[in-house]
């Protein structure tokens, strides 16, 4: 799979899904500056996770405004599939690719644990076409402004449109915090329109590894990168 | 000449900061308030340019990058010396 990963400044992220990508496809990425506008063709272009500029004016604000964002709407239009987690997630909703808005987490604290997200019923995308709906995955998350929000119109639109990719569940019935923000819905995650953009809050590339803590990370992203090659 | 751009959130749109700040009023003993609204404020100091340029320069700054108009409204104000 040929795949690439933006890089602003302020990214954080970038190392860890660089290093989940060769694991896992056993090809590395190509690194994509944002001031870079050149890239050959690829099947993935990730957003990774951080704090691009500072989070400066508005999380992803200045990032989706970068040049590199150009390419990514070009590959979008060719059908390319793009991941945009976290920050990554805020720079895609930012630049119009994805609707709605991500918001201060309703507690107003930084949120950093590990969430449990359910699988939706969903268009056909190769992110979620390989998992069964209703799966659970325990992934993290690490955010200030996650808490999306929509108004109700949206919200109904992505759901009766299959476009709501998780949402955060309780595993049990006294949880709650299992939401780690207070986004509307519970929503986690959401696809663009064709299946093939991804935005979700929490970050898979966190949960690769045993020493991690867990790898439902590794099982999401395999899934992915398997649909997307095929 | 400055251009003061004032940022809010849209009416219905969650504001924990301004709860969190009407609670610690109350703490205060502030009793006195439906609700507080946080915003933003940008000030742009430009070079010369008419009035009526720099407001319609502003505007198209705010629909492009300023304001994430789902969310937020705003309003321009001019600095006069």
């Amino acid at each position: 799979m040929r795949s690439g990963v933006t890089i602003f400044p302020g990214s954080n992220c970038d190392r860890d899904i660089i290093v989940a990508l060769k694991n896992i496809t056993g090809k590395a990425p190509i690194k994509m500056w944002h001031k870079d506008i050149e890239f050959p063709n690829l099947d993935l272009i990730v957003i990774p996770g951080g704090f691009s500029f500072g989070d400066y004016l508005r999380c992803g604000a200045l990032a989706a405004r970068s040049p590199v964002i150009k390419s990514i709407k070009n590959h979008i239009s060719r059908g390319g599939a793009v991941l945009g987690i976290c920050n990554g997630f805020q720079i895609l909703i930012e630049a119009g690719i994805l609707p709605g808005s991500l918001i201060r987490n309703k507690k107003l604290l930084f949120t950093c644990r590990d969430t449990m997200l359910e699988i939706q019923d969903t268009i056909v995308s190769p992110f979620l076409s390989g998992l069964k709906k209703e799966l659970h995955l325990n992934i993290p998350v690490a955010h200030n402004e996650g808490n999306f929000f929509a108004s109700e119109t949206l919200l109904n639109e992505l759901k009766n449109d299959g476009r709501i990719a998780f949402k955060y569940i309780k595993e049990i019935n006294n949880d709650i915090d299992y939401n780690p923000n207070g986004s509307s819905n519970d929503i986690a995650g959401i696809l663009s329109k064709n299946g093939r953009v991804l935005g979700m809050m929490p970050h898979p590339e966190r949960a690769i590894n045993k020493l991690h803590g867990g790898t439902d990370g590794l099982k999401f992203l395999t899934k992915s990168f398997e649909q997307i090659i095929g | 000449m400055k251009v003061i751009v004032n940022i809010s959130l849209k009416e219905g749109v969650l504001d924990p900061e301004g709860q969190a700040i009407k609670t610690s009023l109350s703490n205060l003993g502030f009793e006195n308030l439906n609700d507080v609204q946080t915003g933003k404020q940008i000030i742009l100091n430009f070079k010369n340019l008419e009035e009526k340029e720099a407001v319609l320069e502003t505007k198209k700054m705010c629909e492009d990058l300023l304001v994430n108009t789902v969310i937020e409204k705003y309003k321009i104000n001019i600095l006069r010396d």
